[in-house]
């Protein structure tokens, strides 16, 4: 079976998120980046059913620009086969980001895809679940335990009230958390070797879709910040506090 | 124009967060100067049903009553929504894993966005939403013809209920898809609060070192009658289970009081509690991040302070 696995280019998750001072959009000039982390544990997942002789070819796919290509070749260090880069400047939304993977999906024919549950920057959690139903494929989101045969895979899906198990029919999406697995360094060998793999590089305009974008952002602001209360000194006067002063308990 | 609103629930009780969701659907309607349906869908749902009726506000509640609808599989639930939509300005379901399973498959079935747990309403086509782990939060101007939106819950206050008497209408519910089955559930039974609702929050992170410790948070818990909750760290390490997990990626909480013992403040786990009233920290470190958003800090050892503070609460 081939899987094929989406792979965005965010800010670094260490690193602390600035707003434009003129309110327009993010601050990422000369920002550290990094391969969302959800899609760490994407690639991971697909090694990990490779190693199991459950899969043989693993495509890593990335919608954005030149610098994305960096993330591809990360999961080709880790061990992905190829990658495919389809160039855009612009900010998609996520159901442009789906259209655009189902042309390769249906390109490509994997029995299998992998997206991250949500993406770091736009915190969106819903490229998965629209490519699924563009393709009409099953689906399993936030899984966090993954059991694949030819024809289903069993998941276990983290819900807010505790886990899920679901069986999904194959071909399906499959969006992971990060509880799914840990996901393996590049070894400076793999890295070496990932600048020989192949790398196919597409226009966003040969795709020839509509990815207009439906929502149009206004402003873009830093959200209010706290300031740091008070050193309390020992138990006694926590109480005291939470008691008269914040009046909570 | 009517607003829909997708009811969360377990075919027995509505979950609270359909509540929250109700009330940003309140805030819509008087901007746009419109009506409101519930959908209920699921199986046998009779007191979810008269909870929904009750609701202040709610003109219809939609019964959609299958087995396809039991488990809220993604698939069909998807399917159940799009049968609706093209009747609705809006649609809205929390932005609990209930309704993000459902509502992008149910947008790009209808070709049109998700506009993700949004934290204000602006007018009937303008939201606010927060993106960068809550670092910063965009103002966005919808153009679909239906608006398909989450609701992040501690934005919003309850909805009243007890004033409202809407008419429960049997609708036609959708056909099993086939393409997904329902195994099972595990949900981690509690006599603490429900962690997104609770009123006072105690969290334990590395700092508590394993599962066992947990019992020291509990007894402080429970002299407060508050829920538990825990870092990433400290789930990742099993000492607790998953839905304790507070953060960007876990369960945003905002309490009236979030105490956070033997927990750092990194950036992902602060954007699931700094909306909280008032934040207690307990760290040894006094250089911890976490110090920088509390309304009062105790720079001490956790396994001193939880027996002092729990003897302290009488
Ligand atoms: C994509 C992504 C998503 C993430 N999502 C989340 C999320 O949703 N929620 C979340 O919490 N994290 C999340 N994280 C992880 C996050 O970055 C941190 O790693 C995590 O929050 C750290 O947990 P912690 O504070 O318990 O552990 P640590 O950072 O190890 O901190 C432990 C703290 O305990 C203190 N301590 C130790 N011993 C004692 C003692 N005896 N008494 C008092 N204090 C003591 C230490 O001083 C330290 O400050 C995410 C990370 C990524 C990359
Ligand atoms: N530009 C992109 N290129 C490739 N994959 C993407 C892109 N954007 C999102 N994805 C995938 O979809 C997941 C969820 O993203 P989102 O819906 O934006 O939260 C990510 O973790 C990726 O796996």
């Amino acid at each position: 079976m081939k899987v094929l696995v989406g792979v965005k280019r965010v800010l670094d998750p260490q690193v602390k998120a600035r707003v434009k001072a003129d309110g327009s959009g993010m601050d990422l000039t000369n920002a550290k980046m990094s391969m969302n982390p959800f899609d760490e544990n994407a690639v991971e997942e697909a090694l990990r059913l490779k190693e199991a002789g459950v899969v043989d070819e693993i495509v890593t796919v990335s919608v954005g620009p030149v610098k994305a290509q960096d993330s591809l070749r990360q999961s080709l260090a880790m061990g992905a086969d190829r990658s495919i880069h389809i160039l855009t400047e612009n900010e998609l939304e996520p159901l442009a980001i789906a259209k655009i993977l189902k042309t390769q999906v249906e390109k490509e024919a994997p029995g299998l895809v992998l997206v991250g549950k949500q993406a770091i920057d736009d915190d969106s959690n819903q490229t998965g679940q629209m490519l699924s139903a563009l393709l009409d494929w099953s689906q399993s989101t936030f899984t966090s335990k993954l059991e694949l045969t030819k024809e289903s895979a069993t998941t276990t899906r983290e819900i807010d009230g505790g886990l899920e198990t679901i069986t999904i029919k194959m071909p399906a999406v499959i969006t992971v958390d990060l509880r799914l697995n840990e996901p393996r360094y590049a070894t400076l060998p793999n890295v070496m070797k990932a600048r020989q793999k192949p790398m196919e590089k597409i226009k966003l305009e040969d795709l020839s879709l509509d990815v207009s974008a439906r929502l149009t952002i206004l402003e873009t602001r830093e959200s209010e910040t706290r300031s740091a209360g008070v050193i309390v000194n020992n138990v006694a006067e926590l109480v005291d506090k939470l008691k008269n002063e914040a009046g909570v308990i | 124009m009517t607003i829909l609103v997708i009811a969360e629930h377990n075919n027995n009780t509505l979950a609270p967060a359909s509540l929250n969701c109700m009330s940003a659907a309140l805030q819509l309607a008087q901007q746009a100067d419109c009506a409101i349906d519930i959908l209920v869908a699921g199986n046998d749902c009779d007191e979810v049903l008269q909870s929904c009726s009750k609701i202040n506000g709610v003109s219809r509640v939609l019964s959609a009553n299958s087995d396809s609808l039991k488990h809220h599989l993604a698939e069909n639930m998807a399917d159940q929504v799009v049968t609706l939509a093209s009747g609705y300005s809006h649609v809205l379901a929390p932005a609990t894993t209930f309704g993000k399973n459902f509502m992008p498959r149910a947008a790009a079935l209808l070709d049109v966005a998700q506009i993700s747990e949004i934290s204000a309403v602006v007018s009937s086509d303008t939201f606010i939403r927060p993106i960068y782990a809550g670092n910063a939060l965009v103002k966005l101007q919808s153009s679909d013809s239906v608006k398909m939106i989450t609701v992040r819950t501690t934005a919003f206050e309850s909805a009243e209920t007890g004033q409202g008497s809407a008419t429960i209408e049997e609708i036609e519910a959708v056909a099993d898809c086939g393409l997904s089955e329902f195994v099972q559930q595990l949900i981690s039974e509690s006599e603490r609060p429900e962690l997104t609702s609770a009123k006072i929050i105690i969290s334990g992170g590395r700092g508590l070192k394993n599962g066992q410790n947990f019992d020291l948070l509990y007894a402080v818990a429970d002299k407060l009658s508050a829920a538990v909750g825990a870092s990433r760290a400290a789930v990742d390490a099993g000492y607790v289970p998953n839905d304790y997990q507070v953060g960007q990626t876990g369960k945003v909480v905002a309490p009236d009081l979030y105490i956070a013992v033997g927990i750092s403040g990194a950036i992902q786990h602060l954007a699931g509690m700094k909306d909280s009233k008032v934040i207690v920290a307990i760290n040894t470190d006094s250089e911890a991040p976490i110090f920088q958003v509390a309304d009062y800090g105790l720079v001490a050892d956790l396994f001193d302070i939880l027996p002092e503070l729990s003897e302290a609460l009488g």
